[in-house]
C-alpha cells in the first residue's frame, strides 16, 4: 500500500499538469468555437516543435541538478551556421551533420569543464550562452533567408494524419527524439546514472557509476538538441538570424519545471516535459485567439498564466496528497 | 595474501589521518579494523579504494601494485565496498540501488523484471523481503544499510569491506549478516570489517587490526586476545565500566507529568498508542526493525502530524502539527538520520551546533559569536568531539564525531523533552559510556528523554521504563526493575500476550 502511494505521488506532477492542460483546452474550446478542433492542438506543437526538441535535452541536464543556459544561443547559431552554408551552395546534409556536430562539441566543452574544474553549470553554461551569441554575429548581423530546396521542403511538406490533420515533419522529427529520450531515460544505463546523479553525485561515485562520463555526455546530449532546435527553427522560419531564440534558455527551463522535473535533479519525467512545453503553448493560443491584446500585453498575460498554472498545480498535487 | 598496504600516509589540512599505517588483509578471513572515533578506519578504507590518494605508501592486490582512481576501478579489481555513511540515491528505487552499474541487459535494454527478481533474491540473503520497486527515500536508516551491503554482496568481489554496516542494525540483522559474512569468508573472500561493537568483533573476526590516532598499534590474532585487552589498545589507557551506572540512576521523587498521548496514531506510520512521560524519566523504546520506533518519536515531534489523538503537555493540550511548535513546548528530537536530515556539512562546527538554540531564539535575535564559540567549546570538552576545533567543517569529521556534533546541538537547547533516536549510532565504546552518563545526568536532573536505539542492551541500562513496539504497535509499556533483553525478546515475540 506504501509503494502504491508512492508511485502515485511520483506521477502526481505530471497527472496535475495533464489535469489542467486539458482544463485549459475545455475553457479554450468553451470561449471560441475554432480552438475545439484537435488542430489547434497539432498547430501548438507545429509552433514549438523546436523548443520542444531543446527542452529535452534540457530534462537531461537539469535532471542530474544541473542547468544549461547556452541553448538559447545554440539555436541561433545553428540556424545561423545553416543558412550561410547553404547561401555558399554547401549540400543541406553536410550542413544537417556539421551542425550538429558544432552543437554536440559545445556542450561537451562546456561538460568537461564543469566536471574537470568543479565549476557551477550557471555560470560555465552562461559563458557558452556569450560565446555562442558572439559567434552569431561573427557569421552576420543580419537576417540570412534560406532558399534551399532541401529545408524549403521540409519546411512546407505537412504530414497527413487521420481526419484531416496535418502536422510538419518538424513535429514528426520532434516526436522521435521524445521516445529516444523516453527510452535512453528508462532503459539504459546512462539514462539510470543519469537519475543517479541527480539524486546524490557523491554517492553515485562512491557506488562505482561513471559520473564523470554521465556529466558530460548529458551536456552534449543538450547542445545536441539545441542544434537540431536550431534546424527545426531554421524549417520553421527559413531563415538565420543572430536574434533568433532570445530567452529561449528560459522557456526550456520553464517547460521542463512545468512538467514537473525538480530543478536539483534526480526526479522527473521528459513525457512531462511535453506537457510543459504544451502548457506554454495553449496560454500563447488562448492569447492569439483572443486576438485583442498587443504584444508587450501578451507577455505580461503568459506570465500572470504561467503563474496561476504553476500555483493551481501545486494545490492539485497537495490536494491529491 | 590478497591486500597488503605499507607505510600509508595520509593528510587532511590541519590533521595527519594516517601516518605510516601497515595494513594486511589474507583470503578467507574476517579482518576487524578497530580504533576510536576518528582513529583513521574510514580513511584507510577510502585510500585503499581510491576515493583519496596517499601521500605515501603503497597498495598491493594480490601481489600487483595497484593504485585505483576511484571506487568503480577499485570494484573492478574486486573490492567491493560499503562506505560508512549509506551512499546510495534516496531518489531511486530499492531494486535500482542494488543493482545500479549492473543492470541485466539485453542489448543495452535494461530489463526491469528481472532485475527485481536479483534485487530480491540479494534481500532474501539477509532475510529480508521488501517491494524491491518501492522509492529507497521511504525506507529506515536500517533498511537502507541492510540495501548498501546486498549491493555490495553482489559483486563478484574478492575482498569486501564492510564501514560499520551494522550500526543501525538490531540483532536479528546483525545475526543474519554475520551469517551471510562466514558463508562468503568460507567461500574464500577477503573481508576487512569495522565496527565499534566488541562483541560482534569477536564473534565473527579471525584477525584484527588496531588504529590509534591515525597511528598503527598493532595486528592481533583474535583468538590471543580479550575484549579489554583490546579495547585498552584502542583507547590507550584502561576503560572505566558502565557498572556505576546502575546507582547513578536516581530514584525520582517529585512524579509531576510532562507530556501525556491519549490515542495519538498515524494511518500507514502508527498504531494509537497512548503514553505518559514524566520529568526525570527517561522511556525506552524496544522494537524490531520497522517496528515504528521512529515514527513514535516523530509523532511527538511533530515533524509527522498525528492524524487522532490528543497531545497534551503541562496538562494542556497542545497541537503539535510542525517541529517548531514542539520546540517551543520545550521538545527536542535528535534525529538517526544525521546526513539527510541532521547536519549541515558544509557548515562549521560551531555553526551546526548553535543551529537548534538559534532557531528556538528566533531568527531575529541572533546569538553573538562570542557566546556561539561558548557554547561550542563547552560541548567540544564535554562530548570529546576531535578535532578539538570550533572551526572544522563537519563534513570533514570522522563519523562517529559527527554524531557527537548533532547530538551536542540538541543538549545545549537544555530541552525539557528530549527524544534521542540512535543517538550512540557509529560511536566508540568510549565515548558511548560518555552520553550515556550524561543521558542519566541530565534525567536526573529533571530532563525527560526518549531513548531509542536497536541496542537492547543500551535501552535498559538507561530506562526507568520501556514501551515495547511491533509491527508499528506498542505492545507492552514494562517498568525496567531488573529486565533483561530476554525478557523484551520475549514480549516481542509473543506481541505483548503475556
Ligand atoms: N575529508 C576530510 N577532510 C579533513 N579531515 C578529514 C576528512 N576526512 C577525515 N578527516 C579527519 O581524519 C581523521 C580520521 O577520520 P576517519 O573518518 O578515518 O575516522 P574513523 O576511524 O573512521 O572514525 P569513526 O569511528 O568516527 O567513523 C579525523 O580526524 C577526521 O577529522
Ligand atoms: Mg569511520
Amino acid at each position: 500500500m506504501t509503494t502504491l502511494t508512492a508511485s502515485r505521488q511520483r506521477y502526481l506532477p505530471i497527472i496535475a499538469t495533464f489535469a489542467l492542460l486539458v482544463g485549459a483546452y475545455g475553457f479554450g474550446a468553451a470561449q471560441y468555437e475554432a480552438f475545439a478542433s484537435g488542430q489547434v492542438v497539432l498547430n501548438i506543437l507545429i509552433d514549438n516543435a523546436f523548443l520542444l526538441v531543446v527542452a529535452i535535452g534540457m530534462t537531461f541536464v537539469i535532471l542530474t541538478g544541473g542547468i544549461d543556459l547556452s541553448v538559447g544561443a545554440v539555436v541561433a547559431l545553428s540556424t545561423l551556421v545553416s543558412a550561410r552554408l547553404l547561401a555558399a551552395g554547401v549540400s543541406p546534409l553536410v550542413v544537417l551533420v556539421l551542425v550538429l556536430v558544432i552543437g554536440g562539441t559545445l556542450g561537451l566543452g562546456m561538460g568537461a569543464v564543469i566536471h574537470y574544474f568543479e565549476l557551477q553549470p550557471f555560470i560555465v553554461t552562461l559563458a557558452g550562452m556569450f560565446l555562442a551569441r558572439g559567434l552569431c554575429y561573427t557569421i552576420s548581423v543580419e537576417s540570412i533567408s534560406i532558399t534551399d530546396g532541401f529545408f524549403t521542403t521540409m519546411a512546407q511538406t505537412p504530414v497527413s494524419l487521420p481526419g484531416g490533420m496535418h502536422v510538419s515533419t518538424s513535429v514528426v522529427i520532434a516526436v522521435i527524439v521524445l521516445a529516444v529520450a523516453a527510452y535512453v531515460l528508462h532503459f539504459t544505463r546512462l539514462g539510470r546514472t543519469v537519475y543517479a546523479i541527480g539524486g546524490s553525485e557523491q554517492s553515485a561515485m562512491l557506488m562505482g557509476l561513471p559520473v564523470a562520463r554521465t556529466k558530460i555526455t548529458v551536456y552534449a546530449i543538450s547542445g545536441l538538441c539545441s542544434a537540431l532546435g536550431g534546424v527545426l527553427l531554421a524549417f520553421y522560419t527559413l531563415s538565420g538570424n543572430a536574434l533568433h531564440a532570445v530567452g529561449m534558455e528560459l522557456d526550456a527551463i520553464a517547460a521542463v519545471v512545468i512538467g514537473g522535473t525538480i530543478l536539483t535533479g534526480g526526479t522527473g519525467y521528459v513525457l512531462g516535459t511535453v506537457l510543459g512545453v504544451l502548457v506554454l503553448g495553449i496560454i500563447q493560443t488562448l492569447i492569439t485567439f483572443d486576438g485583442t491584446l498587443s504584444s508587450w500585453w501578451t507577455k505580461i498575460v503568459i506570465g500572470a498564466l504561467l503563474f496561476v498554472f504553476i500555483v493551481l498545480q501545486r494545490l492539485v498535487s497537495r490536494r491529491a496528497r | 595474501m590478497v591486500l597488503r598496504m605499507t607505510g600509508i600516509r595520509k593528510r587532511f589540512p590541519g590533521v595527519v589521518a594516517l601516518d605510516d599505517v601497515d595494513f594486511r588483509l589474507l583470503p578467507g578471513e574476517v579482518h576487524a579494523l578497530m580504533g576510536e572515533n576518528g582513529a583513521g578506519k574510514s580513511t584507510l578504507i577510502k585510500v585503499l579504494t581510491g576515493v583519496y590518494g596517499v601521500d605515501a605508501g603503497e597498495i598491493e592486490l594480490a601481489g600487483e601494485p595497484v593504485s585505483f582512481t576511484g571506487p568503480a576501478a577499485a570494484q573492478r579489481a574486486g573490492v567491493s565496498t560499503v562506505y560508512q555513511e549509506v551512499n546510495l540515491c534516496p531518489n531511486l528505487s530499492i531494486a535500482e540501488n542494488i543493482l545500479l552499474g549492473r543492470e541485466p541487459r539485453r542489448f543495452g535494454r535494461i530489463r526491469w523484471a528481472p532485475m527485481r527478481r536479483r534485487a530480491e533474491e540479494l534481500l532474501a540473503r539477509l532475510d529480508l523481503e521488501l517491494d524491491v520497486s518501492a522509492p529507497l527515500s521511504a525506507q529506515s536508516i536500517a533498511v537502507q544499510q541492510l540495501v548498501a551491503i546486498a549491493r555490495a554482496l553482489d559483486v563478484d568481489a574478492r575482498v569486501l569491506v564492510l564501514d560499520e554496516p551494522t550500526s543501525s542494525l538490531d540483532s536479528h540483522e546483525v545475526d543474519r549478516l554475520l551469517a551471510v559474512m562466514r558463508t562468503l569468508r568460507d567461500e574464500g573472500m577477503a573481508i576487512l570489517f569495522v565496527t565499534h561493537f566488541i562483541d560482534q568483533v569477536f564473534a565473527i573476526s579471525d584477525r584484527m587490526t588496531v588504529l590509534r590516532n591515525g597511528k598503527l598499534v598493532g595486528e592481533y590474532e583474535t583468538a590471543e586476545i580479550t575484549p579489554v585487552e583490546l579495547v585498552t589498545r584502542m583507547i590507550g589507557k584502561e576503560l572505566a565500566t558502565l557498572d556505576e551506572l546502575e546507582q547513578v540512576r536516581p530514584e525520582r521523587t517529585v512524579r509531576e507529568e510532562l507530556l501525556r498521548a491519549e490515542e495519538v496514531g498515524r494511518a500507514g506510520g502508527i498504531e494509537p498508542f497512548s503514553l505518559g512521560i514524566q520529568r526525570g524519566e527517561v522511556v525506552g523504546l524496544a522494537g524490531l526493525l520497522g517496528s515504528g520506533r521512529t515514527e513514535l518519536a516523530r509523532l511527538l515531534f511533530g515533524a509527522d502530524h498525528a492524524d487522532q489523538g490528543t497531545i497534551r503537555v503541562d496538562d494542556k493540550p497542545v497541537s503539535l502539527r510542525t517541529p517548531r511548535a514542539a520546540i517551543a513546548r520545550g521538545i527536542a528530537f535528535c534525529s538517526e538520520n544525521r546526513k539527510t536530515e541532521g547536519l549541515v556539512e558544509d557548515l562549521t562546527v560551531r555553526e551546526n551546533i548553535a543551529l537548534a538554540v538559534q532557531a528556538s531564539r528566533g531568527w531575529t535575535k541572533p546569538l553573538s559569536r562570542k557566546r556561539q564559540e561558548e557554547i561550542a567549546e563547552s560541548s567540544i570538552k564535554a562530548l570529546d568531539i576531535r578535532p578539538a576545533n570550533p572551526e572544522a567543517k563537519v563534513g570533514e569529521l570522522s563519523g562517529g564525531n559527527q554524531q557527537k556534533v548533532l547530538l551536542a546541538r540538541w543538549l545545549i537547547t537544555e530541552p525539557r523533552l528530549l527524544i534521542l533516536d540512535e543517538p550512540t549510532r557509529g560511536i566508540d565504546i568510549g565515548a558511548k559510556t560518555e552520553i550515556q552518563k550524561l543521558v542519566t545526568r541530565l534525567a536526573a536532573e529533571g530532563m525527560a528523554v526518549v531513548f531509542i536505539s536497536a541496542e537492547l542492551e543500551e535501552v535498559l541500562r538507561l530506562s526507568d521504563r520501556v514501551l515495547v513496539l511491533r509491527d508499528r504497535q506498542v505492545v507492552a509499556q514494562l517498568d525496567n526493575d531488573a529486565l533483561t533483553p530476554e525478557q523484551i525478546m520475549a514480549t516481542i515475540a509473543d506481541g505483548g500476550a503475556e
